[in-house]
């Protein structure tokens, strides 16, 4: 069987076993002005760390330009360049074929490059979908796109995406006298999205700041693997869900814990949970009530019990439900959906 | 007769050819000759047959490149933006409403002091949906550091764009450029083209070097930081640098030009016809030269000293050089195949570039009337233009004439 896709080989980038074997060599480094607790900022960070030094990085617009590259103070210890908000899939894809084509001619030496777009959920979920779809369809390329979720256009004053929770307070979306809930979308379902319309992607998955040594191996593996590939972050962001920046670990953790946000990869094609959503998957953890996650947060600060018990709904749904739990929603037996009256 | 023994694929590399071949497939074949690394393609008439002949070229093993189908132009544009930051010599090209779309990619480009050679099928932009030719598609980046030119031949087609890489990649410049094309009447009108010899385009044009600007892990380099204003004039100062030098690089290219291949331009900027002795004269860009050489030469029959100047670049534009040019004659009819409604006397973009010019560089201040016409892919005929010239003679006897007028109109 013959093909034309012609891959080519990547650093092959082994896993860190454990936290004591990461080297110390930072390639983001001082020089941003993230907000205490960002955690944006910090897989941006560990996404340096795990690529390591022979990577390029395309950064989109979006909270982690702005506030993290400014004019003479750059923090990136790797070469990066700034891309348009739609456009991490396109800038991928134009530096993967670039240094494929100069190294096939000669014109550069030959090795394995990262190429990796870092992207929020702006511009990733939203206005560069497109983009990023395309550059999934293309095989002969390796590269990651990594968008980051902080649930919000963080960088203009936090508004809605295609990525913020049902019902949030944004100021696109805050609560008025007549209207409670101006947010009636659910989260866009990212990762499954790409993996189900681009069957080809070797790599798919959902990471968390709040595990760092695995969110760093995932990218390595992703990296590794070969392809376009495609990783979804969630970060919790102490100004646009307003709490308290010593809490931003906790709540990358009670987003799992609440199974909210599923943790898994799909490694060609299969799919495997991990962390406590492995436990939740298998019945050996109980689901955390929504409300501990939703109540810490400013922007929740408007729900009444019945906009906490639609959420739930939801999720309990995700777990019940779903053909494949907390990720494909696809359902045997449609059932109503029923939001609370507004 | 130890020449007749060298094969004839062996001659190929050093003679030059002959073809009869449209304006987009000379482009074609210069993207080919200048050993392009990556291409990006996306649908729309007219500009997109240059990349059906590019398709073809990489399918039969003619070109090596990667030669990728976007989902829309903003990536089409972005991708090969990225590609030449990392130091790929790119293409890519478009038409009307799809330029548009990838405005926000255009706008980048030249800040970022990328030299991307775009193909512009220059195409009537919507609405109504239209598929002729008009200006107005290219002319929307005039303000924001691109190089424009007009050809208006499959043979200057084809030279243009390998002058344009010369030019666009000189480390002086590195600015995109694009080359504008008139939908139908050159992008699929078939002439003969003399097609240099692989051996000749490498001797003119070097490899593409992005020097210190090179993304790439051995040079670490943050491109395009955030700036406020701390910085952003003194960003925007460098690249107006660039137009203050690029006549003069573009001079340069050209001399080198006509010593490798032979074919002479006279002057780079514009080309004039007939002027020598004349009274007035049209200016205009593109293939309306055709039907205004066929009324120049069938009025100087008549006895009426008319010429034509056709301008074949309009960023930048060379306004002292053309100033001094028309400055010579009593009257100026400038035909606009583009509108910018709104501006001053509600003339095309062509007149009022042109009177601005005039304002400055020339003593006499000959009037310059305003023409538009030839929209939607409409001919400019014979007539039409035989029009403007008995209204441009009109003001050169010094009666007045509106400054705007439209022609081949209908009632």
């Amino acid at each position: 069987m013959s093909t034309f896709v012609d891959e080519k080989p990547t650093q092959n980038l082994e896993p860190f076993k454990g936290v004591k074997k990461v080297p110390h060599e930072e390639y983001y480094t001082s020089g941003h002005r993230t907000c205490q607790g960002c955690e944006s900022a910090q897989i941006m960070k560990l996404m340096a760390k795990a690529a390591g030094p022979r990577t390029v990085v395309l950064g989109s617009t979006g909270c982690m330009y702005v506030a993290n590259t400014s004019y003479y103070a750059t923090p990136w210890g790797v070469p990066w360049m700034h891309t348009q908000l739609g456009s991490s899939g396109s800038s991928a894809l134009g530096a993967a074929a670039a240094f494929r084509v100069q190294m096939r001619k000669g014109f550069m030496k030959d090795e394995p490059i990262n190429v990796i777009a870092f992207c929020g959920d702006g511009g990733g979920a939203d206005m560069g979908l497109g983009a990023i779809s395309a550059t999934m369809c293309h095989p002969d390329y390796n590269l990651l796109i990594l968008m980051y979720d902080n649930e919000s256009y963080a960088n203009t004053d936090i508004q809605i995406s295609g990525t913020s929770p049902y019902g949030v307070n944004t100021s696109f979306s805050t609560p008025g006298k007549v209207k409670r809930i101006m947010n009636h979308r659910w989260k866009k379902n990212m990762a499954p999205l790409i993996m189900a319309g681009h069957p080809t992607v070797k790599y798919v998955g959902t990471i968390s700041t709040s595990y760092p040594l695995q969110a760093m191996n995932n990218v390595r593996k992703a990296l590794s693997i070969g392809g376009p590939t495609f990783i979804h972050c969630l970060n919790p962001c102490p100004k646009g869900w307003d709490f308290d920046p010593v809490l931003s670990f906790e709540l990358g953790e009670l987003a799992v814990n609440t199974g909210i946000w599923p943790l898994y990869e799909i490694e060609n094609g299969k799919l495997k949970l991990y962390g406590k959503t492995e436990q939740i998957a298998s019945g050996r953890f109980k689901r955390l009530p929504v409300r501990d996650y939703l109540l810490k947060q400013g922007r929740f600060a408007h729900f009444i019990d019945e906009d906490i018990d639609y959420f739930q709904s939801k999720i309990d749904e995700m777990w019940t439900k779903w053909l494949v739990p907390g990720i494909i929603p696809l359902q045997k037996e449609i059932d109503a959906d029923n939001p609370p009256s507004r | 007769m130890a020449t007749l023994t060298i094969p004839v694929e062996e001659k190929k590399k050093t003679l030059e050819q002959e073809a009869l071949i449209t304006g987009a497939e000379a482009i074609a074949i210069a993207c080919k000759l200048a050993n392009v690394d990556v291409v990006t393609a996306y649908p729309i008439r007219p500009y997109d047959t240059v990349m059906q002949y590019i398709s073809q070229l990489v399918a039969d093993g003619e070109m090596d490149c990667e030669y990728i189908v976007a989902e829309g132009e903003h990536s089409q544009f972005e991708i090969v933006k990225h590609a030449s930051a990392c130091g790929a010599r790119v293409f890519c090209g478009s038409s009307g409403v799809g330029w548009m779309y990838a405005m926000e990619a255009l706008t980048v480009t030249p800040a970022l002091r990328i030299p991307l050679i775009a193909m512009v099928g220059n195409r009537a932009l919507d609405d109504p949906g239209a598929f002729g030719v008009e200006h107005n598609d290219a002319l929307a980046v005039r303000d924001l550091g691109w190089m424009l030119t007009w050809v208006d031949s499959a043979q200057e087609a084809l030279d243009t764009a390998l002058i344009a890489y010369r030019v666009a990649e000189d480390r002086r410049m590195f600015v995109p450029l694009a080359i504008s094309c008139d939908g139908a009447f050159l992008t699929h009108s078939q002439a003969l083209v003399k097609i240099p010899s692989q051996e000749q385009v490498k001797k003119f044009l070097p490899r593409y070097n992005r020097g210190d600007l090179l993304l790439h892990p051995d040079n670490v380099i943050s491109v395009a930081p955030q700036a406020n204003e701390d910085w952003v004039t003194e960003i925007r100062r460098q690249n107006y640098a660039v137009t203050e030098i690029a006549c003069d690089v573009i001079r340069e290219v050209y001399a080198d030009f006509e010593k490798t291949f032979g074919r002479k331009y006279g002057n780079p900027f514009f080309e004039e016809y007939m002027t020598a002795d004349a009274e007035v004269v049209l200016l205009g860009m593109g293939t309306m030269s055709t039907p205004v050489r066929v009324a120049i030469r069938k009025l100087r029959e008549e006895g009426k000293k008319v010429g034509f100047v056709r301008l074949r670049w309009f960023r930048p534009f060379a306004g002292p050089e053309i100033a001094k040019c028309l400055e010579r004659f009593k009257a100026i009819g400038v035909i606009d195949r583009d509108f910018s409604f709104g501006s001053p006397n509600l003339s095309g973009v062509v007149a009022t570039e042109v009177r601005s010019a005039m304002y400055t560089g020339s003593s006499t201040r000959p009037p310059v009337i305003g023409f538009i016409g030839g929209l939607g892919g409409r001919e400019i005929t014979v007539p039409d233009v035989e029009k403007t010239v008995e209204i441009t003679f009109e003001a050169a006897k010094g009666k007045a004439q509106p400054l705007t007028q439209w022609i081949g109109l209908r009632g």
